[in-house]
Formats: structure tokens, sequence, C-alpha cells
């Protein structure tokens, strides 16, 4: 996602001179061009992010939209007041651009993981958060990004083809049609890809409706998923996230608002470190129970198998 | 504006400030006594293309006389200080007038944004200065540290910092917490161009000031304004307590008497 990123990210600044791009001292063998293309408006912020959160919402009140790039603990936790006080609350057009989110950064550690993010930010005042899944997904919420004018969260990974029978919509994908099926799969990226390749193995696909979401907050159930839900009665969320403040929580809440009953609800989440040991994003998500197997096993228990 | 005039409003917003905490029966008074004289070195003074961040956000009631005093506030809104529904809480809220574009209160933001606005101005090649307050305790926030030296790399000349340096901080002397971290000297080794100036002598802030903006040097610059807490009110100056404690009657009566006796009003 990352390359992906930054060639677009090359097209819409060379097409727009209100855009500047700030890092903080990252960017090896993926940001060069737009250092080459950009010119002054390519930042080098040094080793200090809040600073450059800060500095971020200066040049945006004076009429620029400005990214803040990072690797994304870095860019969320360390300057969560500056993205509060300095850009949201006064709903500034600064994009902060996480790369890695989730357990991304596998054996990197615990430093370098981001399953706290979207319920740091979701909840700030004009504050959208884009999970993107898939290649996709990602130009899509892009350009919304870059047209909504207000602050904004961007969590990157790595990106997948869209799933076939999977189309866009204003909230992330859904499926072309609906199944009339008996389970409503809910998922947020990095776990998406797992999950259509445990759907793919299960044979269940044609019984499951598989939804993502990539923006968030989500305050109410999306119709279509609303009709999927009001069908299987079944639901499955699976997010790299920690249970709080996340996709499960934000589904259980908007199912209890709209008063739609479940007969089974189950939220598969980033469980932190239970054994406290590390590994790559693959062992990580494994551990969490976000590994394919485990998500294979759990669809197929609601199926009886 | 003659040195006459300058001291007339000097006592005025001196007496509107104690007015805005006497009606609210509020703290932070020594604070803006503090810090009232730089901002009328610059908020009178103030080009179109320039911007002035409050970074020291508890200094809101000398923000809002002077911004009353200059037309960016009616009075109407000054009535209505630390009251409810009111757009002038204790520390300026965001998006309520545009002479206060941020919102500040917590320490250490305004540096940060007041750069950005200075490296802005340079790409856009505006003539404006970005001028921020701070208070000589608010450095000791690491922001301070992360903007001067980008500030210094990216060659912002159109940046001015004011420190009210007083020598009072949350709980205690500067110089008994972390030490002098205003100090000229740490700024100078940076790369800052540095003036020091009598923070209650406006004429003295202003000959510092454009001094310094003459130099188009690539150097960002500070101004170190030497300044008495609480200045003006015999009680209040030089004392911590008094960034915290209102006034009652009493001493509300003896601070304006004072003040008109001292200002000539």
């Amino acid at each position: 996602m990352r390359k992906h990123f930054s060639t677009y990210i090359e097209q819409v600044a060379t097409a727009n001179e209100d855009i500047i791009f700030i890092t903080g001292d990252l960017g090896y063998n993926a940001l060069e061009n737009l250092a080459a293309k950009m010119g002054d408006r390519f930042i080098n912020a040094g080793v200090a992010e809040q600073n450059m959160i800060g500095m971020a919402a200066g040049m945006a009140y004076k009429g620029y939209r400005v990214i803040c790039y990072s690797i994304a603990p870095f860019v969320v936790y360390r300057c969560l007041e500056q993205v509060r006080n300095d850009v949201c609350f006064h709903n500034l057009p600064v994009y902060i651009v996480g790369n890695g989110g989730g357990y991304g950064y596998g054996i990197m550690g615990s430093s370098h993981h981001c399953i706290e993010d979207i319920a740091c930010l979701s909840g700030l005042p004009n504050m959208r958060c884009y999970v993107p899944a898939f290649v996709e997904d990602m130009n899509a919420c892009m350009d919304e990004m870059f047209a909504r004018r207000g602050p904004a969260y961007l969590r990157l990974g790595l990106g997948k083809p869209l799933p076939a029978g999977m189309t866009l919509t204003d909230y992330g994908a859904a499926p072309a049609k609906l199944q009339g099926a008996g389970l409503t799969i809910i998922a947020q990226s990095p776990v998406a890809g797992n999950v259509a390749a445990a759907l793919a193995a299960s044979g269940a696909a044609a019984n499951v409706d598989l939804f993502i979401v990539n923006r968030m907050p989500l305050t109410e159930l999306p119709a279509d998923m609303r009709d999927s839900i009001t069908y299987s009665r079944n639901v499955l969320t699976i997010e790299e996230h920690i249970a709080t403040g996340g996709l499960g929580q934000a589904v259980s809440a908007a199912l209890h608002r709209a008063a739609l009953p479940v007969n089974r609800l189950t939220s598969l989440c980033a469980e932190g470190y239970p054994c406290g040991l590390y590994g790559s994003q693959a062992y990580h998500q494994q551990q969490s129970g976000l590994g394919e197997d485990n998500i294979l096993r759990i669809i197929n228990s609601y199926f009886g198998a | 504006m003659t040195e006459k005039e300058h001291i007339n409003l000097q006592g005025r917003l001196r007496l509107k400030i104690l007015g805005l905490h006497h009606g609210a029966g509020s703290g932070h008074i020594g604070c803006s006594l503090s810090c009232i004289d730089i901002m009328i070195s610059v908020l009178k003074y103030k080009g179109a293309e320039d911007s002035f961040i409050l970074s020291k956000g508890h200094a809101a009631t000398a923000l809002y006389t002077i911004l009353n005093e200059t037309g960016g506030i009616p009075d109407d809104a000054m009535d209505s200080f630390y009251k409810n529904d009111t757009t002038l809480p204790a520390h300026p809220a965001p998006g309520k007038y545009d002479a206060i574009p941020f919102a500040t209160g917590s320490l250490g933001h305004g540096l940060p944004i007041a750069t950005g606005i200075a490296k802005a101005n340079k790409l856009k090649k505006s003539k404006g200065t970005s001028y921020v307050l701070m208070s000589d305790g608010e450095t000791n926030e690491g922001t301070t540290w992360e903007a001067a030296h980008f500030a210094v790399a990216n060659r912002l000349d159109n940046l001015l910092v004011l420190v009210d340096k007083n020598g009072l901080q949350g709980f205690g002397s500067t110089k008994d917490i972390l030490g002098d971290t205003a100090s000229g000297k740490i700024w100078e080794t940076m790369g800052f161009d540095v003036r020091e100036a009598d923070g209650h002598d406006i004429g003295a802030l202003l000959a510092a000031k454009n001094e310094l903006l003459a130099l188009k040097n690539g150097r960002p610059k500070l101004v170190i304004a030497n300044t008495v807490k609480g200045k003006g009110v015999p009680y209040m100056e030089n004392k911590m307590e008094w960034h915290y404690l209102p006034m009652n009657e009493q001493l509300y009566t003896e601070a304006i008497e004072r003040i008109k006796l001292d200002y000539r009003l």
C-alpha cells in the first residue's frame, strides 16, 4: 500500500499546489518520488512528531492541505493532544498517515504496533478514520479524504486485491448482491484478506455476506448491512484492533440502537500480547485468533460444523 | 503612538483585565498583567499579513482586552466572560473570533503552530510575520525545542517568539524547577537572533522587535521580555499565588486605585 500511496500522492500533489507533505523522518525506499516531485512542499520535520502536527495545523490555517506521515504508532500516540487541540478542534485539513497499522510491523515489536489507534482517534471532533483493506478502496478513501477538507487518519497496511463479488460502498465494501445468508461478517483491515481467504476455504461463501468497513467511526449500520443481519440474525465482526473503541463495539452498539435482534454476535479482535511473546504480523494474528484457520473455525461453528 | 499614549493604554487595559477578573471572581490575574504590555507591542502594530498566537492561553483576559480594544471582540461578548453561554472562557476557545485563530491552554502548542504559519508564509511568499507569545515556564515543554530547531533549519526569519519572562511558573520559581529554559544563550546557540527588553516598556519592546525583523538573515527571532508577574498591583507583583487567586472587594479597590495613580488615569 505504501508504494501505491506515494504514487497517488504524487499525482494529487502535482495537480494541486495547496498540498504539503511532511514526514517524521521516514519514507526510505517509498517516498523518494515525492521528495523529488514536490520540491519545497515536501518537508522532513525530523524526529519530532508533536511539532510536526502543530506545524501542520499552522500550515492548514494558512490554506494548505497537509499530510503528516510516519509509522502509525508514532503519529498517533505521541502527538494525540496536538491532533485533538490543534487540528480537530479547528476542523483543519490535516491528514495523518500511519504506516503499518495493527500488528503490521510484526517482529519490530510492541512499540511499532498500533492496535488502539481507532479508539484514540475516531472519537475526536471532526475526525474521520480511513482503514482501507484493498488497493481499490484505498483510492476511494483517499479521494474522500482530500475532498472532505477536515481532519483525517489513514491507516496503511498491506493491500490485497478486492475479493471477487464485492463492490465498493461509501463505508467500505459490500457483496455485489446479498445472499440471503445465514451469517453476516463485518471485517476491517488488515484482516479482511484473511477473512476472504477463510471464506473461500470454507465452502460457506454462498451462505455468508461479507462486509468491509473502512471508515470510522461507524455510528449506524448501513442499510444493506442491516438487511443482511435482519435475514441472517448471525453476526461476526473481525478487526486487528483492540475491542475497546473498535469495530466490534461500534457494530454492537449500532445493533442495539437499531433494535435489531441477533441470535449470535461474535467479535474477534486484537488481544494484545496474550502469551507475552513476539513474532511476525501473521504470528500476532494467530495469537489473537485472527488467523485464517481460526476465522474458518468460527465461520464453520455458525453452521454447526 | 506616543509614550504617554502607551502608558495610558497600558493602564486602561489593566483596569479592564482587573474588571473582568473581579466580575468573574476568577484567577489568572498575575499572568495577564505580566504579558499585557507585550501584547500591546504586537497587536496595536500588527500588519494585515501578520498572525499572533497566544501560546500561554491562561493569559486569556489580556488577549481579550487588547482584542476588544482593537476591534476583534465586541463589548457584549466581554460582558459574558467566564459565564455560561460565553465565547470567552478562561482559556481561548476554537473557532469563535478571527483574531483568535487557535484555541490554546495546554502549554507548548503555540510555537509549533506559529512555526507552521511561518513556514507557510515562506512558501506563499507572504511578508507576514508569525508572532507567538510564550511564558518562560512553558519553555519546559519539549515541543519548544522541536519547533525551535525546525525554525532554525528552515531559516524562518519571519518567526518572532516573545517570551514573557517573569521567573515564576506553576508551582515555584523557574530557576528552582528546571533552571532557565528560556535563557537567551540557549536560543542564540540554537541559531536564533535574540534581544532582551523590559517587558513593560512598549518603546523598548517595539525597538527590540523592529531591530530583529530588520535582520533578513534566515535566523528566527526571539525577544526575551523581562517582566513582573502581577505588574502594576504591588500586592500581586512577583507572587506565584496570584496565578491562581481571585480578588475580594477590598483588594480589587486597592488594585484599581493604584493602577489609576501609577498610570495617570
